[in-house]
């Protein structure tokens, strides 16, 4: 790929993770954020926190499958640090509107309330893979240290998914959909692993 | 907490009391002649919604009303756009907005209500003739979501008991069920939430139904109920959560033993028969000591949550030597 269709695509890629928090602001400036602008603010920080996610997690799957589209790899971090920018702020929605930055309350809410247990969880799950995002932490750790740490987004994936279930009503379907789509992004990796294993090498066929 | 009997008050005292809490009423109408009346040149309508946005959608039937003593003073109401377009009616769709999009099919006339069970004799009514039964009265409540959010709504209707009283129950009723409309055809939405048996059914032990606080509801904002909230009649529980106030109801049951419930029986540990608001018990999921004023910019909407929604000098007494931990 030329560096400056790159350049321009870094470009399109930043300005579409930006638009949900530019939504936001706007409606915020304007009060248009529906009737209950509480609710609306949590909803799209968390919904953007999983789709933002989901697209992280596709790259790797993606490219194994399209070889024609490795170079993707290279929007990868990008794409892990919105999700962890939208994790950040639906987490400050809480702490902020729900909570009242009440210290008290947040902590009776983390052991009372297993949906903000298990959103805790993930956030914090994700800390650690935001910390050591740059170059310098990939070459303090080594690839392969670095590798195992950044499994944990898995853990994290699936923290995010329980999180929303157990947010909702018994009964209400909303989270389907979603869950769907990063349960096939998690099982595409063992998936994926064994067909390249089985698959005869040229010599041998 | 005071338990006890509400105060009686005295007669004289409820008309000054009466004019006090419609004195916003008062100036805004008088706000609005003088505005309607210097504006007449430049279109007055368009004045008349920048004056007073989102009320001046006004489309449905307009009702005769009266007022109420029981009307709640000092709160800001909430728009009749807020009030129209976040709903929970999940036969509809679970989303806030579905119940206004999608409830179009519903057909509110000829509209009649069954009562059955342990009454003196089974009977029909009609909808026309219900609302003609008492005069309808202007009664302002909080309305408080377990979701932990509220409204202010300005309701119209009368107090249940006047109903009860018509429909002769034996001494041997001790709690009334509310059934609603179900008709999967119209209500197409209604599978999107799984595990939920429809019709929708809600209960209240007699001496709960009996209160003056409990209100037969035909209208909001002086006109007929739109259908997304509960058209054409509905009851209104103040004091606990929503989901309690039973929407398009077609039948009441008069019976001896605790009716089954909807969201209590999807969910027991989160929804009890009684669902009082009360700070100090949580439900699952949600933390029930704060909640969310709808309608207002969101740095402004906490606040406190009440004990019975702020409505305990009225029906605390109901519970007396209760557990509310327990009998949530």
């Amino acid at each position: 790929m030329k560096h400056s269709s790159l350049v321009a695509l870094k470009v399109l890629v930043w300005l579409a993770c930006l638009a949900p928090f530019g939504w936001l602001v706007w409606g915020a400036a304007t009060t248009s954020l529906g009737p209950d602008a509480t609710a609306t603010i949590t909803f799209a920080t968390g919904r953007t926190t999983l789709r933002l996610l989901a697209i992280t997690l596709a790259i790797a799957p993606v490219r194994k499958l399209i070889p024609k589209l490795t170079w993707i790899i290279r929007f990868r971090r990008l794409l892990g640090l919105f999700t962890f920018f939208y994790a950040t702020l639906h987490l400050l929605t809480w702490v902020a509107l729900y909570a009242g930055f009440d210290v008290n309350r947040m902590a009776t809410d983390v052991v009372k309330r297993r949906y903000i247990t298990a959103g805790m969880a993930a956030w914090l799950l994700m800390l650690p893979l935001a910390a050591t995002s740059t170059n310098w932490a990939i070459r303090k750790l080594g690839g392969k240290r670095w590798n195992r740490l950044h499994q944990l987004i898995y853990l994290a994936a699936v923290c995010g998914v329980v999180h929303y279930w157990w947010q909702v009503k018994t009964g209400v379907l909303t989270p389907l959909a979603i869950t769907i789509v990063i349960a096939v992004l998690l099982l595409a990796r063992p998936v994926l692993n064994l067909a390249q294993r089985r698959r005869p090498r040229p010599a041998e066929a | 907490m005071l338990i006890g009997k509400p105060p009686s008050i005295p007669s004289s005292q409820i008309t000054p009391r009466d004019q006090y809490m419609n004195r916003r009423r008062f100036l805004r109408g008088s706000l609005a002649g003088a505005a309607a009346l210097g504006a007449t040149a430049f279109g007055g309508e368009r004045l008349a919604q920048v004056l007073s946005p989102r009320t001046s959608v006004l489309a449905g039937t307009r009702l005769q009303t009266v007022k109420s003593p029981l009307t709640t003073t000092g709160e800001q109401l909430t728009s009749f756009e807020d009030i129209t377009h976040y709903n929970n009616f999940y036969e509809f769709g679970v989303e806030k907005g579905d119940p206004a999009k999608n409830d179009g099919g519903l057909p509110t006339r000829p509209w009649t209500v069954q009562v059955e069970g342990l009454v003196k004799q089974p009977k029909t009514f009609d909808i026309d003739a219900l609302m003609k039964l008492r005069p309808l009265e202007d009664r302002v409540y909080r309305h408080r979501c377990v979701e932990a959010w509220s409204m202010v709504v300005p309701w119209v209707g009368y107090s249940l008991s006047e109903f009860i009283k018509q429909c002769e129950p034996l001494s041997t009723a001790k709690y009334v069920q509310f059934i609603s409309y179900y008709d999967r055809h119209v209500e197409k939405w209604a599978d999107e939430v799984a595990g939920i048996v429809w019709p929708y059914s809600e209960g209240l032990r007699m001496d709960e139904a009996m209160n003056e606080l409990t209100l037969l509801t035909f209208g909001l904002y002086g006109q007929e109920l739109p259908n997304q909230n509960g058209a054409p009649i509905r009851i209104v529980v103040p004091w606990k959560y929503g989901y309690k106030s039973a929407k398009s109801i077609v039948r009441v049951r008069f019976v001896k033993d605790e009716p089954p419930t909807t969201w209590n029986q999807q969910a027991p540990s989160a929804y009890g028969f009684y669902s009082n608001v009360n700070p100090n018990v949580d439900t699952v999921p949600w933390n029930q000591a704060t909640e969310r004023r709808v309608g207002l910019p969101f740095w402004q909407q906490r606040r406190t949550t009440l004990l019975f929604n702020g409505y305990g000098q009225q029906v605390a007494y109901l519970y007396k030597g209760m557990d509310l931990r327990k009998n949530y």
